[in-house]
């Protein structure tokens, strides 16, 4: 039964094998990681369904006892007063979540691809300055991005929260990494001898060989724009993002306990539907299948 | 002599090479565009106000290396902080770092549906940017938090222990919610990494004679893992050392007598509170050289082992 469990390996005819004492081993080891993972957002989804009286019981129950949608229905409510329809949150954040993660991952795989697979002048300073600004903390040079961003006049624009994070160096640098084993430099080169410009290398060789790694992109992209609150950027109330609302009604004291984890949740659900699609469609035959 | 007037005579000039290269120049174009704009402009203008005092609302004032002498010889509290982040990030950058490439591994033996589900398990915490309040509830310092009253129901303690004020503890906490959420984008680079791993090559292994799955981890897959475990080297660091958000929401900030203050914390007390940008400018360059210094430390070391 474990057997099916594992994936197969490639087909090889020699086995390594495993003894029953390792696979038991390996699963007991997952299973307490996997609890110590899981336990606490499984938690913060029963205590989004908790009766008020549960949520303040004492002693505190892990689990629920009445069940009820309470908590949500009371940030429908409360949408209900604001001032713009919740539509418009739900569009602004779709929208700037959506067009960022596409551009993003075009851009910095489009970037990576040279760093990693051309040589040409001024290469290595360009890598070298991309990991060196990961680790430079961003809270400082807020000001200076700040009066660049009102330089430019995009104050109060999708601008202002779609064009700072598409410079982050993080997606380039994971592109790069995976861009320098996966593409072998024997099929680019077959590729220019036949005659096909870089533009089409990248797009028909180089991208299609990196597909685990812009799947993971995408994920990553789209979790760090769906979180913004555009907070010192945005001061009109419509084009606020939707996590800028909802964490304004889940501060609002004990009275919205139970609201403030039904928020954690609702927030909880865009990431997680990109997560499991592209997991999902990381399928075992990929990257080198199509060079041979 | 002669061979050197010989090599420069072949040498291409730098002209052509530029002009050899546009396509990959244009391919940069877009992103170095972005970058030099909104990341480098930023980062010079703020190693530059580091040498300055700068309130943000008169000019900044030039001070040489004054808020860097500052630091070391006047403010006990960036002692006490420098001391933390270390810890912190000496605890949990290694345990996180090894736990996900461990946990990859295993991972990846598995077929597609299991796997994926337990990729998601392993990191959710990270998915969601502040989900880590929850444990402020687990924790929480009165009998009705889930911790504090499971210990009384035990019988292992008769009164609430103040987990998340009390100093003696609530470093503990905060280490527990860090490695927790330490499966992060290092972790999911890993499961992508070995989802790209050539597997031909362990084919032609096991018939060389690899004779277990450590022996093919440490001579074929960590060899063809390199990028990746660079990459997870960087996020690591930079996750480690910029420890403080979790420390700021869980135990509040400051927290009781700094017990859980770090040098981002305190970077955050200057810039946002304060509002002296010059010093806490001078801490991010600070905090940029441990982090540099590091990586040029593990870079070595992970470039022996591939």
């Amino acid at each position: 039964m474990a057997l099916k469990l594992f994936r197969k390996r490639a087909k090889s005819k020699v086995k390594l094998s495993r003894s029953f004492g390792g696979t038991l081993m390996i699963f007991l080891f997952l299973i307490i990681v996997g609890a110590f993972m899981a336990l606490p957002i499984v938690y913060s989804v029963i205590q989004s369904i908790k009766p008020f009286d549960e949520i303040f019981a004492y002693p505190p129950k892990f689990f629920v006892k009445r069940p009820t949608f309470d908590n949500y229905i009371q940030v429908y409510l409360l949408c209900q007063n604001l001032w713009v329809p919740l539509s418009r949150y739900l569009f602004n954040s779709f929208f700037i979540a959506g067009v960022g993660t596409f551009v993003y991952v075009i851009i910095a795989s489009m970037a990576a691809f040279p760093l990693s697979k051309h040589k040409f002048p001024a290469k290595t300073a360009i890598s070298l300055l991309i990991i060196w600004a990961l680790l430079f903390r961003p809270e400082v040079t807020g000001v200076a991005q700040y009066m660049i961003i009102s330089k430019l006049s995009m104050i109060d624009t999708y601008w202002s929260m779609l064009l700072p994070p598409l410079a982050g160096t993080f997606g380039v640098f994971l592109m790069m990494q995976f861009m320098q084993t996966a593409i072998p430099d024997s099929v680019l080169e077959a590729a220019r001898i036949d005659g096909a410009s870089e533009y089409k290398i990248f797009f028909r060789i180089a991208m299609p060989s990196v597909k685990p790694a812009w799947l993971t992109l995408i994920i990553f992209t789209f979790q760090s724009f769906w979180n913004a609150t555009g907070v010192s950027y945005i001061y009109d109330e419509s084009l606020k993002p939707l996590p800028s609302v909802l964490s304004s009604i889940s501060s609002g004291g004990l009275a919205r306990a139970g609201a403030s984890s039904a928020v954690a949740v609702i927030l909880l659900v865009p990431p997680i539907v990109i997560f499991i699609i592209s997991q999902s469609s990381m399928t075992e035959t990929m990257a080198h299948t199509g060079l041979k | 002599m002669r061979l050197a007037k010989k090599k420069d005579a072949y040498a291409i000039p730098m002209k052509k090479q530029i002009w050899n290269a546009r396509a990959s120049y244009i391919l940069l174009a877009p992103f170095l565009l972005l970058f030099t704009v909104f990341i480098v402009i930023p980062i010079i203008s703020s190693i530059v106000l580091s040498f300055t005092s700068f309130n943000m609302l008169q000019m900044p004032k030039f001070v040489g290396f004054d808020n860097y002498i500052r630091m070391f010889l006047e403010d006990d509290i960036f002692v006490k902080a420098l001391k933390n982040t270390l810890v912190f990030a000496l605890i949990t950058g290694p345990i996180g770092y090894i736990l996900s490439f461990v946990i990859a591994w295993l991972i990846n033996e598995m077929n597609h549906v299991f796997r994926w589900l337990l990729v998601l398990i392993m990191y959710a915490p990270t998915l969601s940017g502040n989900i880590y309040y929850i444990w402020t509830f687990i924790f929480s310092g009165d009998s009705k938090g889930l911790v504090n009253s499971s210990l009384i129901k035990m019988g292992i303690i008769n009164d609430p222990i103040q987990w998340l004020t009390d100093s003696s503890y609530n470093v503990s906490v905060v280490l527990v919610v860090i490695i927790w959420m330490s499966l992060g984008s290092g972790f999911l680079a890993f499961v992508a990494g070995f989802n790209a791993l050539d597997r031909s090559y362990f084919e032609a292994a096991a018939i060389d004679g690899v004779r277990n799955r450590f022996e093919e981890l440490w001579y074929i897959t960590i060899p063809q893992m390199g990028p990746q475990l660079l990459f997870g080297a960087v996020m690591s660091i930079s996750g480690a050392f910029a420890v403080g958000y979790a420390n700021a929401a869980i135990t509040g900030f400051p927290s009781s007598n700094y017990s859980t203050h770090t040098l981002l914390l305190h970077m955050l007390d200057y810039g946002t509170i304060r509002f002296e940008m010059g010093y806490a400018s001078a801490l991010a360059v600070v905090l940029f050289g441990i982090m540099l210094v590091t990586w040029i430390a593990i870079k070595k070391l992970l470039s022996k082992i591939s």
